[in-house]
């Protein structure tokens, strides 16, 4: 994993110090909040409903066992106990005192951590798959050209006021795990005819209030190319990208207004104009990179350990069949720890969850974990031999819950339990729909589904990619979700459409439920995922179902 | 036409803590919704507004927000996200519900 250099380490402490004092002269009243407002943004540091709220970065979503451990200190010394993962693999704090955030952005810097550029209009914290080096279907790790676009993108003065926020996601695997077709930059590696590794560019995708599949600007770049051309993509944007309008800002508008073939030719214009200044980083860096995120030693003793408990534990065979995940290696195993316990709230862990992780992590994979941006935990590395062990340990922790990627894997923002922004509450809906589920026992017949909730237009939930999508509304001062079906995320992307009129919070599970029924009912058989039933079925006979009969349980708001 | 004036109090996040405050008759600021003074005309709203906004070293972002009087004649919140906000968040008992 990498390791912070003098520079990156320099460059942090900086930074802390430098919002120390600005902390300081906005408590002393030197500072207004207009002035105060945009370098607490630069810092991750959001005024939420309740309180403070600090935006802490998990680039590419790696974590050593030290840093989660530090997570955990945080949680418990500055939050009540806990700590949210998000979809964009951050961890976000929702209680900090604005005094205490200096001190909390030191201890981040102790462990090689920031919360730099997770707010404003510049490029975010840069995303990857969660089983990047690890991944049975991997054509190579992503994670070093990640780091390396951590940092381009750091602090670059050119990109430092762009029209409007920039998130770049990366996937070094054909199966996209990413979502990088719902970015403004999305990155698949793949390899040319001569075997030669480079990427598949996509631009111009994103969800929010005008949700865009990425177009392909560039079918194959050659790695060595990688950040001249960013820099012509984002060149093209910082000119030409609207600033007159909030909502037209992103680049997925201009790439819609301009047209595919006129913003290919300008990013090839300003690629080669820019290939001449800036031919991109000397091998050296990238050598050093490459070289951090070498792969762990591999034990490959075999064991039928990991057999013997399947035939022997029902719940272990049940934990296997959701919760792990085919490794490059065979004798391993790539284990999501779910963070989405009946009831619970998604992507939350306490403090003593976030040390167990650490511990596991440690004794069993190598010291590495992951944050999804499906709100999981991942330990990448685990010997199959010691997954049964690990297994008991999560039960003993209250973290075995076996439901990756079904219906109660729910994606959910904060919503307005938390964020300024929501118009409606996520968090209560995810929670009901996975104890009603959990009531009907039917989550294992339902098989693959996802359901992700957004709890404003912005789509923080990614509910434009769910399976089934629900968007929170104010509609006349009440919350009002409106349910979209057949959305993907993956490298068969697609925005789900609506089905209708929304349905107040009391109808809304009682729909859910239907649409569900609706396909288990219509299903050619258990092979055929919601997804691939839909595709088939179309969105009538699920809009028949929830709105047909308005007089139904499930009535239209 | 013009709309007709609902009232209002003023409301804003404290600067030190982010906890939601409410604008008092002391020009001072109340944890306690039920403590806010009411502006019953759109003059007084701009008034107690402009009040507010003077006080940046204590509190970020004040706005008004509709109210309603309860039986013991004090101001209630009439919008959910305002009456969220004078309890903290439902998955949790934590922020004001929990006298924090």
């Amino acid at each position: 994993m990498y390791i912070y250099n003098n520079f990156d380490e320099a460059f942090v402490r900086n930074r802390v110090a430098e919002f120390r004092d600005q902390v300081q002269r906005r408590i002393d009243g030197s500072l207004t909040e207009d002035e105060f407002k945009p370098l607490r943004l630069k810092n991750g540091l959001y005024l939420q409903l309740h309180a403070y709220m600090l935006r802490v970065a998990i680039p590419y979503g790696t974590l050593n066992s030290a840093q989660m451990r530090q997570l955990a200190l945080i949680a418990e010394r500055f939050d009540k106990g806990y700590g949210h993962f998000t979809t964009r693999q951050n961890i976000q704090f929702n209680w900090p005192r604005l005094k205490d955030v200096p001190e909390i952005l030191d201890l981040l810097a102790d462990v090689g951590m920031h919360a730099i550029q997770t707010s404003g209009n510049c490029i975010r914290n840069v995303t990857a798959d969660h089983f990047a080096g690890a991944a049975a279907d991997e054509i190579e790790d992503p994670r070093p050209t990640a780091e390396l676009l951590r940092q381009w993108s750091t602090d670059h003065p050119e990109f430092q006021y762009l029209p409007r926020k920039f998130k770049i996601a990366i996937t070094g695997s054909p199966n996209d795990r990413a979502v990088t077709k719902a970015h403004d930059i999305g990155l698949r590696m793949l390899r040319n005819e001569a075997g030669e590794p480079g990427y598949e560019v996509i631009v111009g995708g994103g969800l929010g209030r005008t949700p865009m599949v990425g177009k392909i600007v560039r079918a194959f770049l050659p790695k060595a190319d990688l950040l001249p051309y960013l820099e012509a993509i984002l060149q093209v944007y910082n000119v030409s990208g609207r600033r007159d309008n909030k909502y037209k800002a992103r680049i997925k508008i201009l790439v819609h207004e301009t047209g595919l073939d006129e913003i290919k030719e300008q990013i090839e214009a300003a690629f080669e104009r820019q290939k001449r200044d800036f031919a991109g980083p000397s091998a050296d860096l990238v050598a050093e990179i490459e070289a951090a995120f070498a792969p762990p030693v591999f034990d490959n003793a075999r064991s039928l350990a990991f057999e013997q408990a399947q035939a022997d534990d029902a719940g272990f065979r049940a934990f296997v069949e959701t919760n792990v995940a085919e490794h490059k290696n065979p004798a391993y195993g790539i284990v999501s720890v779910s963070l989405k316990p009946v009831g619970g709230t998604p992507g939350d862990a306490t403090a003593d969850q976030m040390r167990v992780l650490a511990d596991l992590a440690e004794r069993y994979g190598h010291d590495e974990l992951r944050i999804s941006h499906e709100q999981n935990v991942i330990l990448p590395h685990v010997r199959k031999a010691d997954i049964p062990a690990l297994h008991q340990q999560l039960r003993e922790a209250g973290l075995a819950t076996a439901n990756i990627g079904l219906v109660s894997d729910i994606i959910a923002c904060p919503g307005m339990d938390y964020c300024a922004l929501a118009t409606a509450r996520s968090i209560p809906v995810a929670q009901e729909i996975s104890r009603r589920f959990d009531e009907l026992k039917l989550e294992r017949d339902i098989g693959p589904l996802k359901i992700k909730i957004s709890g404003c237009i912005n789509a923080c939930g990614h509910h434009h990619v769910g399976h089934i999508g629900i968007l929170g509304l104010d509609k006349a001062g009440r919350e009002n979700y409106q349910i979209t079906l057949g959305g993907d995320g993956t490298e068969s992307a697609a925005i789900g459409e609506r089905t209708g009129p929304g349905f107040d919070a009391e109808d809304l599970v009682p729909a859910i439920e239907t649409i569900i029924e609706t396909y288990l009912e219509l299903r050619e058989d258990a092979s055929e995922t919601f997804l691939a039933a839909y595709r088939r079925l179309g969105a009538e006979p699920f809009k028949q179902a929830i709105h047909g009969d308005r007089g139904g349980r499930a009535r239209a708001a | 036409m013009a709309r007709e004036y609902k009232p209002r109090v003023v409301t804003a996040n404290d600067l030190f803590e982010g906890d939601t405050v409410y604008f008092t008759a002391s020009q001072s600021w109340s944890r306690d919704h039920a403590e806010a003074i009411v502006a019953w005309s759109q003059d007084a709203a701009e008034t107690l507004l402009a009040a507010a906004e003077t006080q940046q070293d204590k509190v970020v972002g004040p706005y008004l927000a509709e109210t309603v009087m309860d039986e013991h004649n004090r101001p209630q919140p009439v919008h959910f996200r305002e009456v969220f906000r004078t309890r903290g968040p439902s998955n949790y008992f934590h922020g004001k519900q929990a006298g924090a």
